[in-house]
């Protein structure tokens, strides 16, 4: 219970190679729940930096369908943002599908929000009202492969929670 | 013993859903405006989703249960009727209030409609319970968290309503409906705008060794060390140095959460009606979770069973539970 810190490897990422993957996922997600806009009121057009600490790079969000993006960036340098969101992956992942609580991970310190409270309250309760598997859609993008690396995913996420106890 | 409802929270209408398929007898939600108690940003419900709300849970044989239990400033009442009316229109079971004129006009304007007596309302005496119940006909009343069981069970034998008490979460209790902490600190009242801390007054502050404080509006709550559970940015959870005190302490309450999975039976066998789940503002995941265990567990002390009790400890304010006042007055 140390907190998520930055774990993530120092080596070069190209994340070049990320970025047309990641525009097809938030673009697909979008289009599947185009009522979950509502809830971000007025932050819809700001960016959020989702960082996943044990890996190699952020995640950059703008969650307005309008002006969708999510891409890669760097963590030592990224581009301006109303608010942080930092765990590691796995704890986001279950994050989205509403498998786990974000105010647990809060409590447990394996969470931390910094920045635009406000903002970061508003997009959490629009993706706890999407139903249904955000992780799975995605991986249903990528057919046999996708759904091997989901499973793969979660069986290291269940290990984790064990551990925790 | 009563057969004792299952009450749950929902912020969302995927969060209500969940509720239900979870097992819930009623589920109680919020329009998106200051009329209740939950008025944070991006939660509750708008007219649309609660009519599509009320039918998913009716045909599932769960009921609606509409807060409207905040305090109307003097010249915004419309705001109140508004919110009564369009609950009457969309078929919603019962209203939950706690200001008296809200209560008046469902009476007046609704009398089929049930009124559930908000913990608000921090009605703790059988005088001022029956003055609610002789004055507006109302059929049930959330007690305050600072009764013991022994307390619960003479009420109930003096009192003409059901009664329904908080089971689990959020102990933030105070004199509820009465804390003016958040006005004093922000200028938005907990008991007239509906909101504790609103977000946008909330503030994380992480340090380079990993330690985190928490502030609102500029007022520091608390400071977690790195690895040390956190609690809500609450001023009556907060951590404060005071002259007589060497190190900060909590001067009004803890971070912790309630939790009476223990004392279903007492409570049950005590004339309680309903359980109360708190956690408008909390996930599907939560709400998922504590209302399968609840439901698990108060099925079990029906049936004459040992009650299950499933581990809800990760999902504790600051990681940590107690009984409260339901099992001693000395628990502060």
């Amino acid at each position: 219970m140390d907190g998520p810190r930055t774990r993530g490897p120092s080596l070069p990422f190209p994340r070049i190679l990320l970025q047309p993957v990641l525009h097809r996922i938030v673009h697909r997600i979008a289009r599947e729940n185009p009522d979950m806009f509502g809830r971000l009121g007025p932050w819809r057009s700001s960016q959020f930096l989702i960082d996943p600490v044990n890996l190699p790079f952020a995640l950059l969000l703008r969650p307005d369908p309008d002006n969708l993006l999510l891409r890669a960036v760097s963590r030592r340098n990224p581009p301006p943002h109303v608010a942080r969101i930092a765990g590691r992956f796995l704890d986001l992942l279950e994050l989205v599908d509403a498998e786990t609580d974000g105010d647990a991970l809060f409590f447990s310190r394996d969470l931390e929000v910094t920045g635009n409270t406000e903002a970061v309250v508003c997009l959490r309760n629009a993706l706890d009202d999407v139903e249904g598997s955000i992780a799975e859609s995605v991986a249903e993008m990528f057919g046999p492969p996708g759904r091997a690396a989901l499973a793969v995913l979660r069986r290291a996420g269940e290990r984790r929670k064990a551990q925790r106890g | 013993m009563t057969t004792a409802e299952l009450i749950c929270p929902a912020g969302t209408p995927a969060a209500l859903r969940t509720a239900v398929d979870a097992g819930a007898d009623a589920v109680y939600c919020g329009f998106q405006n200051a009329t209740n108690a939950r008025n944070f940003p991006g939660l509750n419900f708008t007219p649309e989703e609660l009519e599509r709300s009320v039918a998913y849970a009716h045909e599932r044989g769960a009921k609606v249960l509409l807060a409207v239990n905040t305090f109307p400033p003097a010249g915004k009442f419309g705001l109140w009727k508004e919110a009564v009316d369009a609950g009457a229109r969309l078929g919603v079971d019962a209203f939950i209030v706690a200001d008296i004129g809200v209560a008046d006009y469902v009476a007046r304007e609704y009398p089929g409609k049930r009124l559930h007596l908000s913990v608000q309302a921090a009605a703790s005496s059988p005088e001022a319970i029956r003055f609610y119940c002789e004055n507006f006909g109302v059929k049930r009343v959330v007690l305050p968290r600072i009764l013991t069981v022994p307390e619960i069970r003479a009420i109930r034998k003096e009192i003409p309503c059901e009664i329904e008490t908080f089971i689990f979460g959020n102990h933030g209790l105070m004199v509820e409906g009465r804390c003016s902490l958040t006005n004093y600190v922000t200028g938005l009242s907990t008991n007239m705008d509906g909101v504790c801390s609103p977000a946008a007054d909330v503030e994380y502050v992480r340090d380079a060794e990993g330690n985190m404080t928490t502030r609102l509006a500029s007022f520091t709550i608390d400071r977690f060390a790195c690895g040390e559970t956190a609690g809500y940015p609450t001023i009556c959870k907060g951590r404060y140095r005071a002259p007589h005190r060497d190190d900060g302490y909590y001067a009004f309450e803890e971070p912790v959460s309630l939790n009476l999975s223990r004392l279903l039976p007492e409570l049950m066998a005590a004339g309680v009606n309903a359980f109360k789940i708190e956690g408008r503002q909390r996930s599907r995941a939560y709400v998922a979770r504590v209302v399968r265990a609840f439901r698990q567990a108060v099925d079990d002390v029906r049936a004459g069973a040992e009650p299950a009790f499933a581990d809800l400890h990760a999902l504790t304010e600051g990681q940590k539970e107690t009984e409260g006042a339901f099992r001693s007055k000395t628990w502060r």
